[in-house]
């Protein structure tokens, strides 16, 4: 499992740096970080939600300076601040968090960017340009639409997008910033693979998940980070995911089972029959009774995000009938679902969940300010702050003051923001695509409670998931998902996460 | 075929021809290539400023000063022609230059101190306007230079009409031709061009992969100026008068114009070609309702009738066009045969 491989290490330092020191206005992201990378190794950096891994990546690369009285050394050259450009020069591509393509443009020209805008070429070859574009593609294992614009693309399809861009020709060091949180395990593995691949050619790469078994597979070195400060740096094969998490958090979590304690009894909250959308999903037949908490997994782009969408009225079906708590419903538009008592915690956060620009509190209270109105129609504003406050402790979303914009949080802190939304509406059915991608172990724990809690007071849950962990501890029942069918269906109290995966493989074939 | 009909220009060239076929249906004069020549004569100043709106708009910017850096380009141009001699080829250069700094003003502005374009662009369009009714007093010239007059009555190609009498393609035409073949070559070949486009569509993504936001913008802005510029002299020539107050007033129709070919006020979309169409049709409702002896009052009325059309039209379009995932629908074993999607 683990490969601390020490035959290949620790012969050169590709890049090390010293001091790193980084305070935004209100919080210090990072204190006197010592950093070094060698040739050819896989480094991994953990840490909880906003402990600064961000931030460390974006000094790196040359987004983001650092404060004063920092050194960083790439190869023979000594900055005290690093640019862009010069980071570029040394090879050094990033997958970032927030993926940063260009949504005008097509998946062709977003992948062969780098190469255009690099180098001193003033015109562009768009034969070159495609080559580099299928080659990149070719290298993961897909071929998407070249002429597609990306904004028309789903957050997976994308994030392969942002990888096929990272892998050029000349990258020396390889970062990415959780490059599979909308990702299964297929297109992951064939990530890993490249990776491997490239380290053997001497690339670096410095990696960040939150998928704690996934980093202890291709790991070489961890670095952890708390609170901003460096905990240490240790050899792979030195510790497990346990000791790890322990690391980030100072405590140890563990998973409880769900267990529905009631018969599944009364009206179903959600019953759908032959629910059917033209090249999304087919005869979909659901149901879903008060308490339940159901999960859905399955390949990429077996229609569950689709389904998702369907539910909330966001892409309305082409046949077959639903309802809701027994009422009939069209699914046209998201305001008949909202005023069921359907909730929907997107995939896409940043395009789809937050106003990146406004405030932590604005963001919050965005879904529930109808129930909030004073005599006179105006917001009662002293409730809403209450009512921000609670939620932000709930689920322990770090933040210097709720009046921050959303877009200074860590991502995992934002998604947390899409989350309190959403809790906040108190629906009678949540649906939640991948709620906890990007959200850390402990955090993640805590979440998981906070929905369990929910779904005993009689909420019906659906969580969408391509973490089979995720679904078997925390769902009653997990469903299957395969090209727009309901393939399978498990009781997750007699199911094992290898039976759920081995029949998933078997069908992916 | 499919990629034709998903384009927004097949869309205005749809339009276009309907209202052709509407206006010659009631005046077959339309229908001429002497109307066709005197249309694209007449229209090659608003369509030259509208290749600088198009840049700014695609970069992810706008600019509503350039009416009022067209008019002190064409007025100083046109004092220092008549007071120091020159010829034409110095008069666009020297306008050029005006236009040039101008339109760079703005982009240092806009970039260095973040302030909304249309804000600085409003304010800079007073400051600029402001300063040429000032200095000029609003007055008009109305004797040009000889050469202004002999160089606006080139043509390129010269056909005669039944009765003898010449016609053609008109110098300026060829121009804004000239014109708008480098401008797409440049915003589809280039480096820079696609620079453009990519800080339209996400300017901080653009800074991650090296390109020089404050260089674009800078770029975009001074492109502006340099189209406005030539076009202040398009318009001398083209009515051989200099008027203090003609040009300003004009800036949103060719937005318009511009918008109506595709171009996305939210940025990093837009072609020259939709940007031609787009101010075509507008010139040809214009026309054709001249041709059709509706009251020139009712003009506006119809602009905007045809813009919230074909706009409406096309982001519908575009609201319908769902995101998602590539999936492959398990068929069914017969009689239910699905078809497999993509
Ligand atoms: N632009 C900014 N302005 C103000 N504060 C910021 C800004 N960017 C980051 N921060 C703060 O810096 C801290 C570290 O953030 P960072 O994004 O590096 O965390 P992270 O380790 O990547 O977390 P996650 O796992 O959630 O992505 C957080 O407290 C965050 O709120
Ligand atoms: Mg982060």
């Amino acid at each position: 499992m683990v490969s601390g491989d020490s035959s290949i290490t620790m012969q050169s330092s590709f890049l090390s740096m010293q001091q790193i020191n980084k305070r935004y206005t209100g919080v210090q992201a990072l204190f006197d970080v010592d950093f070094d990378i060698q040739a050819g190794e896989i480094h991994c950096l953990a840490g909880t939600n906003g402990s600064g891994k961000s931030t460390l990546i974006k000094i790196i690369c040359g987004v983001e300076r650092a404060d004063a009285g920092a050194t960083i050394t790439i190869g023979d050259s000594v900055y005290t601040q690093l640019s862009r450009k010069d980071a570029l020069q040394h090879g050094i591509q990033v997958i970032y968090q927030d993926l940063s393509l260009f949504p005008n443009l097509t998946v062709q020209e977003n992948i062969s960017i780098g190469d255009t805008m690099s180098g001193s070429k003033r015109f562009i070859s768009w034969k070159q340009s495609r080559t580099i574009a299928i080659q990149a593609m070719e290298q993961i294992g897909i071929a998407l639409p070249l002429d597609k614009k990306v904004a028309h693309l789903s957050m997976a399809d994308q994030q392969l997008v942002a990888i096929s861009r990272a892998l050029t020709k000349d990258v020396r060091l390889l970062i990415m910033d959780e490059p599979t949180t909308a990702l299964t395990k297929k297109e992951v593995d064939a990530l890993l693979s490249v990776i491997k691949d490239l380290n053997k050619k001497g690339v670096a790469t410095l990696f960040i998940s939150h998928k704690l078994n996934e980093l202890m597979t291709v790991a070489n070195r961890i670095t952890v980070l708390r609170d901003g400060k460096k905990i240490g740096c240790y050899q792979a094969s030195d510790i497990d995911a346990k000791k790890l998490e322990y690391l980030m958090t100072g405590t140890t979590s563990s998973y409880t089972p769900y267990t529905l304690n009631k018969e599944r009894a009364g009206t179903p909250v959600l019953c759908c029959t032959k629910l059917s959308k033209k090249d999304n999903f087919h005869d979909i037949d659901l149901t879903v009774y008060p308490g339940e908490i159901v999960g859905i997994t399955g390949l990429l782009g077996s229609g569950r995000t689709e389904l998702a969408h369907s539910l909330f009225g966001l892409n309305p079906p082409t046949s077959g009938t639903c309802t809701i708590n027994g009422e009939p419903v069209a699914l046209k538009s998201v305001q008949e679902a909202v005023s069921m008592g359907v909730a929907c915690v997107p995939e896409n956060r940043l395009s789809d969940g937050l106003v990146l620009d406004q405030s932590i509190s604005k963001n919050i209270v965005m879904t529930i300010l109808d129930n909030h109105l004073s005599s006179l129609g105006l917001l009662d504003d002293e409730g809403l702050h209450e009512k921000v406050l609670e939620y932000v402790e709930a689920l322990q979303i770090k933040i210097s003051s709720p009046s921050s914009a959303v877009k200074t949080l860590s991502g995992g802190n934002q998604q947390r923001v899409v989350l309190a939304k959403w809790i906040a509406t108190n629906p009678t059915l949540f649906i939640l695509d991948n709620p906890t991608v990007g959200i850390d172990v402990a955090a993640k724990s805590s979440i998981h409670s906070i929905i369990k809690a929910l779904a005993e007071e009689g909420m019906a849950v659906l969580i969408i998931s391509d973490e089979i962990a995720e679904v078997l501890y925390n769902c009653n029942r997990v469903l299957v998902m395969n090209r727009g069918r309901i393939i399978g269906e498990f009781d997750s109290s007699s199911t094992t996460e290898n039976d759920i995966q081995a029949f998933i493989d078997f069908h992916a074939m | 075929m499919k990629r034709l009909l998903a384009r927004h220009e097949t869309y205005i060239f749809g339009i276009i021809v309907v209202f052709s076929i509407i206006i010659t249906a009631i005046n077959p004069n339309f229908l001429t290539l002497e109307n066709a020549f005197d249309i694209l004569k007449s229209n090659a100043f608003t369509g030259i400023m509208a290749i600088g709106v198009l840049f700014v708009l695609i970069s992810g910017g706008i600019d509503i000063s350039f009416a009022a850096t067209a008019t002190i380009a064409e007025y100083l141009t046109v004092l220092i022609c008549l007071r120091v001699g020159g010829s034409m080829l110095f008069a666009f250069f020297s306008a050029l230059v005006i236009g040039i700094i101008l339109g760079a003003v703005n982009g240092y502005l806009i970039d260095r101190f973040a302030v909304p374009p249309i804000i600085t662009t409003i304010a800079t369009m007073n400051l600029y306007y402001g300063l040429l009714i000032v200095f000029s007093k609003g007055r008009w010239i109305y004797a040009l230079p000889q050469y202004f007059r002999t160089f606006a009555d080139i043509r390129v190609i010269t056909l005669y009409t039944a009765e003898g009498l010449p016609y053609g393609l008109s110098i300026v035409t060829a121009l804004w031709f000239v014109l708008m073949v480098l401008s797409a070559g440049l915003l589809f070949y280039t480096r820079l061009g696609r620079s453009i486009y990519a800080v339209g569509g996400d300017a901080i993504s653009a800074k991650r992969v090296g390109v020089s936001v404050k260089m674009v913008r800078i770029f975009v802005y001074a492109f502006m100026g340099a189209m406005a510029s030539v076009a202040g002299i398009v318009q001398a020539l083209l009515v051989q008068a200099v008027a203090p107050n003609s040009i300003v007033g004009k800036e949103l129709n060719v937005i318009a114009a511009v918008v109506l070919g595709g171009a996305s006020l939210a940025g990093g979309v837009g072609t020259v070609s939709g940007m031609f169409l787009g101010v075509m049709l507008l010139a040809i409702v214009q026309n054709g309702m001249t041709l059709m002896r509706v009251p020139a009052v009712w003009y506006d009325v119809f602009v905007g009738l045809v813009i919230l059309f074909s706009v409406g039209s096309s982001s519908w379009k575009v609201k319908k066009e769902k995101v998602g995932t590539f999936i492959d629908i398990e068929p069914l074993s017969p009689p239910m045969v699905q078809e497999g999607g993509r």
